[in-house]
């Protein structure tokens, strides 16, 4: 199947998130790069959706367009019908484990959008979310005492704190080793079943993309349009190990050019 | 011992003490071995303290100096931290203002001192002016470059937490970029240190660079004056270590580094 064309989500299913026609071009020293290419997607409510593609290719680029921290040079981006012109808290990005502040305890980070609710109220919610990302015992700890998962799992428990529809994850676990993404995966994938928030998750890693992802979002190399749209058909919890996961990401990994071999 | 290993608890006190003890007798020797009649030995030094002490002299001098470096200094915290952190908010502010400042910069606060004693004749308000000046410009750069080397994660994350442009300074700004605001404070404090003793030489008839100058003017006393310098020496050590101690409170250690 080759899918330029959106795709448009189950009728049944209504949609969170709308990309149109959207281009972007960056200016630097009078020379203009063409980062985005007539990107068109649309992403449902609740729906886990990874965009993938090669380092450089303007993914992060349109994740930052998705939050509101980029305008595109043409085209719209639309969450649930309202055109996106700033930053707002119903969509919260997450940056890799750097963007926790150091400043703050894990309670004042989890508690850090929090401040307009009541006392009693933030700080039920702030307990409930340390303990959703097994933060227990953490409580008045800085960032620094933390490692990089933990980290992580307390931006993720700041940005979930404040009740977002919307989850913006920019390749979350690029930091971290092998073993504590594998985890983190999987501790994703907990809270997302718990929350069913939307999410759109950045990732260069098509392993990772096929195990968390409803559907996966192929980019292309500079400037990125979309190349396919690949339905990841297998019930959570995955094999990873089953014929059906080794067949999408062998498509996704022809699709974008490389061959299977090390 | 080399640079990797951790000195023991005895080391730590050993050395230092060691090192003082040698220098003591450096000085000791020399004086004896030369035989000046102009500079004193460590003992006639020690006895002058004791005398200073015992006419409360010295106390007076150690107040007012420190008061003058107290009134100086913190006017330029109260003027500078502010004027600092809204420079670094508004890059454009900062550049029409920048120029400005860097050629005042380097102009050491001594060079004021006919200016300041036309402005506030001789007395305590021109030493306090020129402790200002010294540490008014470190400071400034100190909030400006503090604010302006925030990571922009932390600015996007405030935005996207949907605080409003005071919030975010108050919240995000001025809380990353403290530790590098406490180092220019403590580099000020430093200077206002320096600043105040210089200023006293000229500028006023009391603190402990009259002291020096006084003891040497009125009868040779270089006992006297060595006697206060080592006592600027050790009022600036406490100030600095004392200033120190706020780099390790926890909301701002995550900024510095630590050795031990």
């Amino acid at each position: 199947m080759s899918l330029t064309q959106p795709v448009s989500v189950p009728a049944a299913v209504t949609t969170k998130l709308s990309v149109e026609h959207v281009s972007m071009v960056f200016e630097r020293d009078g020379k203009s790069t063409h980062v985005l290419n007539d990107i068109n997607l649309e992403v449902g409510d609740g729906e886990f959706v990874c965009l993938l593609g090669p380092s450089g290719c303007g993914k992060s680029t349109l994740l930052n367009a998705m939050a509101g921290f980029l305008s595109p040079t043409t085209g719209e981006i639309k969450v649930s019908g309202e055109v996106v012109r700033k930053p707002d808290p119903r969509r919260i990005f997450v940056f890799q484990e750097r963007g926790v502040f150091p400043w703050l305890t894990v309670e004042g980070n989890i508690g850090f959008g929090l401040s307009k609710l009541p006392r009693a109220e933030r700080e039920q919610r702030i307990a409930h979310y340390v303990k959703m990302v097994g933060l227990e015992g953490f409580e008045k700890t800085y960032p620094q005492e933390l490692s990089g998962g933990m980290k992580q799992r307390l931006e993720v428990a700041r940005a979930l704190a404040v009740n977002p529809d919307m989850l913006l994850l920019d390749e979350p676990f690029g930091a971290l080793d092998s073993i504590t993404r594998l985890i983190m995966r999987g501790e994703l994938l907990r809270i997302w079943e718990a929350e069913r928030k939307t999410i759109v998750f950045v990732t260069h890693d098509i392993d990772e993309a096929v195990q968390l992802a409803d559907r996966v979002v192929v980019m292309s190399a500079r400037p990125a349009i979309i190349q396919q749209i690949v339905n990841i058909d297998i019930a959570h919890p995955r094999d990873i190990s089953s014929p059906r996961y080794l067949e999408l990401r062998d498509g996704i990994f022809q699709q974008i050019g490389l061959a299977h071999k090390v | 011992m080399n640079s990797l290993s951790e000195p023991r608890k005895w080391e730590r006190f050993f050395w230092p003490i060691l090192a003082s003890a040698l220098l003591l007798a450096l000085w000791y020797y020399s004086v004896r071995w030369t035989g000046t009649k102009v500079f004193p030995s460590p003992r006639e030094v020690g006895k002058g303290m004791g005398e200073l002490l015992r006419h409360h002299v010295l106390w007076r001098d150690i107040v007012d100096s420190l008061r003058r470096v107290a009134a100086g200094f913190g006017a330029a915290v109260v003027l500078g931290v502010p004027l600092g952190l809204t420079l670094g908010w508004y890059p454009a502010a900062n550049q029409v203002v920048n120029p400005v400042m860097q050629i005042l910069r380097p102009i050491s606060p001594i060079a004021w001192i006919p200016v300041a004693i036309i402005f506030f004749g001789v007395g305590d308000r021109a030493a306090m002016f020129l402790i200002f000046l010294g540490a008014f410009f470190p400071i400034v750069v100190a909030c400006v470059s503090g604010v302006s080397n925030v990571p922009s994660v932390f600015r996007r994350a405030g935005r996207n937490f949907g605080l409003t442009a005071p919030q975010l300074l108050a919240k995000v700004l001025l809380p990353a970029a403290l530790p590098q605001i406490l180092m220019g404070l403590r580099i000020a404090l430093g200077i206002a240190w320096l600043v105040v003793v210089a200023a006293e030489m000229i500028a006023v008839d009391s603190g402990l660079g009259y002291l020096v100058i006084d003891s040497r003017n009125s009868g040779k006393r270089y006992d006297l004056v060595v006697a206060a310098i080592l006592m600027i020496g050790v009022i600036g050590l406490v100030l600095d270590l004392a200033f120190r101690r706020l780099e390790k409170l926890r909301s701002v250690r995550w900024g510095f580094r630590f050795e031990s």
